[in-house]
């Protein structure tokens, strides 16, 4: 029997993979038992939302290492868009010398609300990406922040986003026409399955060939290329997939806040995702979930103290950086050599 | 379309000063990153502290302007020297993103205090006597003081550019981001030389916040968007050159100024456009080697 070492990473592959299984079966139900349990509902499923914005935005720092500073972007989007359908579903668009279409579908039933915020993400993740992975490091960093950041100032000028105000006053709706959201019991289901569905999707995306071409491009890109793999192309698929589940987080998060607001494209919120992960764990499948309940629990209970807030944030970003860069699920993994 | 040459001219003016802060606060982030290898994310909080420490020196001490505009850069580039020797060197060795998000972290600390004292809305911080009042130029209108800002912001880019590629002192410092241990052979104390060199990028951020001071007030949160406006600057220049940054810098303010005259609605976005439009066709910036 080896003994596993830090070098060696193939023998501890599948038992590593059924120590997600576990930690997975764990984690289910746990959630499915939380309606039971007497914690606030609205609390769990916001942060089953950050947590799945958390996954998504991982599954780019933690598997390809490539630090996207907004991705706030993505789920600000799909959030605009999903709320826009739900609530009013008209899609205007100008064509230059030619007039202004207008088509209107009246307000749209959330399944497909949801899509057009996927559909949203999708292309937003297609056209960023492009740009944004034509350079490497720290540059990637500056210019994902600034394209998030161009995508910010469009949000206040565009009419359908209301600026300021935010689109509010969301109806939830009933999902194919059978769950009705309104229900607090039925919403938290719906949105516990919807987080599932992308954290398997995750899970089997890190777990894949796919998958394991990202980790290699992370370690050493020129060495990926020479072997042949299309490093470019799978970045891009990366962060398209990526983006697109941040925007389905954002998607779900409509339904339970019923707004959705310049906030969400801010790029504090990109902020945010990072700490979540950082103090999560980077890198790890379960540290962005356990990142997000910290940090979404965190500012509950400090909701009264203001802009202390921000400063808390910040002294958890410079200690977790200095001391304790594993996060709290890497840490946990280290411990008993597992990987979580 | 007739042209207004008066609110072209303003416009223009308006874009040269922005055109300066950028230049000196992404000649700053170029130098720090030559230099320690991170992308200071603290340098739009920093610039913030160097207007407070203006404010500060003027209200409860009395000291004026001119001697602010020589001790508040000081003052502040201390106090990243400090968090240089506290923090930043034990990452040194780390992967560059996690410079990028201890700065982070350090910017939402110093912006959240200031915002718990002084809130989010503007102080007011008066021009100094000498540079009251402005010239009529037959075609526009120069407030005295934004055209010192102009001058004063260029002469001071290319002094950095002189001591950095024109001194020994520049010498050592180009050496030493090059190849570090060689230089530290040859007996130069290069961690001092990276502490005084974050101390030299903070206080060139600091000066931007004095000499912003009286023109955009002094805000908290005066340097939280400016700096994401700067990365894209950054973005766009490259870091390769010094020269590359203050040219680039102006060059986008002035465009900038151009874009709120003919066409208002694009002035906030139209930096980061420019930065899509150049990664599509030269990815590693205007004046950036490949790295």
């Amino acid at each position: 029997m080896t003994t596993i070492t830090e070098n060696s990473i193939p023998t501890a592959q599948t038992r590593g993979t059924k120590d997600e299984m576990v930690a997975f079966v764990i984690m289910t139900v746990l959630l499915v038992a939380v309606p039971f349990s007497g914690l606030y509902p609205f609390f769990v499923m916001q942060a089953l939302c950050f947590a799945l914005f958390a996954c998504a935005f991982n599954l780019l720092l933690g598997y390809v290492g490539l630090l996207s500073f907004g991705h706030a972007m993505f789920m600000g989007t799909a959030g605009y868009v999903t709320a826009h359908m739900a609530k009013v579903g008209t899609i205007g668009f100008k064509v230059p010398l030619i007039g202004e279409f207008m088509i209107n579908m009246g307000p749209l039933s959330p399944e497909l609300s949801i899509v057009f915020g996927l559909v949203a993400a999708l292309v937003l993740s297609v056209l960023t990406g492009l740009v944004a992975i034509r350079r490497q490091g720290i540059y990637f960093a500056m210019i994902t922040l600034a394209l998030s950041q161009l995508i910010f100032f469009l949000y206040l000028q565009t009419p359908f986003t209301h600026g300021e105000d935010g689109i509010q006053g969301i109806p939830q709706g009933k999902l194919f026409g059978l769950f009705d959201l309104s229900k607090p019991f039925t919403l938290y289901y719906v949105i516990l399955v919807g987080f599932l569905i992308g954290f398997l999707i995750i899970f089997r995306a890190i777990n894949s060939p796919f998958g394991e071409v990202l980790k290699a491009i992370r370690e050493n890109e020129p060495r990926a290329v020479s072997l042949g793999y299309k490093a470019d192309q799978y970045k891009l698929l990366a962060f398209i997939l990526s983006g697109t589940l941040a925007g389905f987080a954002g998607a779900l998060k409509v339904f339970v806040a019923q707004n959705a607001s310049l906030t969400d494209v801010h790029w504090t919120m990109s902020g945010e995702v990072v700490l979540i992960v950082l103090v999560g764990g980077l890198g790890t499948l379960y540290g962005p979930v356990v990142g997000a309940f910290v940090i979404i629990a965190m500012q509950q209970y400090l909701a009264g103290f203001g802009q202390w807030v921000t400063v808390i944030q910040g002294v958890i970003f410079v200690v977790c950086v200095l001391t304790f860069r594993r996060g709290v699920v890497g840490e946990i993994g280290h411990l008993f050599k597992r990987s979580l | 379309m007739s042209i207004n040459l008066q609110a072209l001219s303003a416009q223009l003016l308006v874009g040269l000063i922005n055109g300066s802060f950028y230049a000196l606060l992404s000649l700053g982030l170029a130098v720090i990153f030559g230099m320690l290898n991170i992308i200071n994310f603290a340098h739009g909080a920093l610039y913030m502290m160097g207007a407070f420490v203006a404010y500060f020196l003027l209200n409860l001490a009395g000291i004026s302007y001119w001697p602010a505009l020589f001790l508040a850069p000081i003052i502040v580039g201390i106090f990243g020297m400090i968090l240089e020797r506290t923090m930043l060197q034990w990452i040194a060795n780390l992967d560059h993103l996690y410079g990028l998000l201890l700065t982070f972290g350090l910017a939402l600390i110093i912006q959240g205090v200031f915002q718990n004292y002084f809130g989010s809305s503007g102080l007011p911080y008066a021009i100094p006597d000498a540079l009251k009042g402005g010239v009529n130029l037959g075609f526009m209108f120069l407030p005295i003081y934004r055209g010192w800002v102009v001058v004063f912001s260029l002469i001071i880019c290319i002094a950095t550019w002189f001591l950095i590629e024109r001194t020994r002192l520049g010498a050592y410092l180009r050496a030493a981001t090059e190849n570090p241990t060689l230089v530290r052979a040859f007996g130069i104390n290069v961690p001092l030389m990276i502490t005084l060199t974050y101390g030299l990028g903070v206080g060139l951020a600091a000066l931007a916040g004095v000499l912003s001071a009286p023109i955009n007030q002094v805000r908290p949160l005066m340097g939280a968007d400016l700096i994401i406006v700067v990365f894209a600057v950054v973005v766009i220049g490259g870091m390769g050159s010094i020269m590359g940054s203050i040219i680039t810098g102006f060059t986008l303010g002035i465009i900038e100024g151009l874009t709120k005259y003919f066409y208002p609605e694009a002035s906030n976005t139209v930096v980061f456009v420019l930065m899509v439009l150049v990664l599509l066709v030269k990815p590693s910036g205007l004046t950036g080697r490949t790295n």
